[in-house]
């Protein structure tokens, strides 16, 4: 017989995981590109 | 189509498309979890594990919607030689291998109590496993091609022959025997309730705009990139 297990520490698990990874992946895309951007329109003066 | 491959073009498109894109996809992605979270019904059989449902199938449709993307530059670089393929395929082949890594995490995590195991290798978690392999191998690739002026074919062919493999995940679970439930929602229609099957529709469609969205900050950065390192090159060379 299979073990049951509480599945809110799973839950939560998953959507603390893909919360904080696409909000990390949205922030450091934000930053590179304001950074290569602000880059390129300083040797252009 | 040609008139986009336009650097110019495309940052007068791009400026004003990221903000609207990340904004739209905060609100929708983030309402849609906690509806996913708060309001959607515990389902029958599987009880409150079916909300890993909400965030999975957004994210393993942007892993394979990714590398279709990755693909469809690689044509684009191969055929047309557009400017901004090479950039592009760069562009969308990390926020891809992101959400495939984050498709096989909640995956393992709603098979756990589910199935009783936190993997199998069976054909839809196998083949999904090859295609964040596929994933690591394009940049591997497509960032040497950047760093040391190596042919960009390489990586374009490699994104090219790479695309076998999304419908080999699609169709896993109809070819082989799989622990995998098979699709729930096809173009014939969907065999889901709708208290699940809206917040997963609200989901997939603010997780998609949130990709677009990091693509086009990505290609922003790279296309950046390479304009400095040409204007760096032309002024040595102008002494």
């Amino acid at each position: 017989m299979r073990e049951t297990l509480d599945p809110w520490p799973f839950v939560i698990a998953a959507y603390t995981l893909v919360i904080g990874v696409t909000l990390v992946l949205v922030g450091w895309s934000w930053l590179a590109m304001r950074r290569a951007e602000r880059r390129r329109e300083e040797t252009r003066k | 189509m040609h008139g986009f491959a336009n650097p110019t073009r495309f940052l007068s498109i791009a400026r004003p498309l990221t903000p609207w894109l990340l904004g739209l996809g905060l609100v929708l992605a983030g309402g849609a979890l906690a509806w996913g979270i708060l309001a959607a019904p515990a389902e029958r059989l599987q009880g409150e594990t079916v909300r890993i449902l909400f965030i999975h199938v957004p994210t393993a449709w942007l892993g394979m919607a990714g590398w279709t993307a990755v693909a469809g530059a690689s044509v684009a670089e191969l055929v047309w030689r557009h400017p901004l393929a090479a950039i592009a395929g760069r562009a969308a082949a990390l926020p891809g291998a992101v959400f495939t890594a984050l498709c096989l995490a909640t995956g393992s995590l709603w098979g756990r109590p589910a199935w009783g195991t936190w993997w199998e290798w069976d054909g839809r978690l196998t083949s999904m496993l090859v295609l964040l392999f596929l994933y690591f191998g394009y940049m591997a690739l497509a960032g040497a091609a950047a760093r040391d002026g190596a042919p960009s074919r390489i990586p374009a062919i490699f994104g090219i022959v790479g695309v076998i493999n999304v419908p080999v995940i699609h169709y896993s679970v109809l070819w082989w025997s799989s622990i995998h439930q098979p699709p729930s929602i096809t173009t014939g229609g969907s065999a889901m309730a709708p208290a699940f099957l809206w917040p997963l529709l609200v989901a997939t469609l603010g997780f998609s705009l949130l990709f677009a969205a990091v693509v086009l900050m990505r290609m922003r950065a790279l296309l950046a990139e390479a304009q400095l390192e040409a204007r760096l090159r032309r002024r040595a060379r102008e002494g």
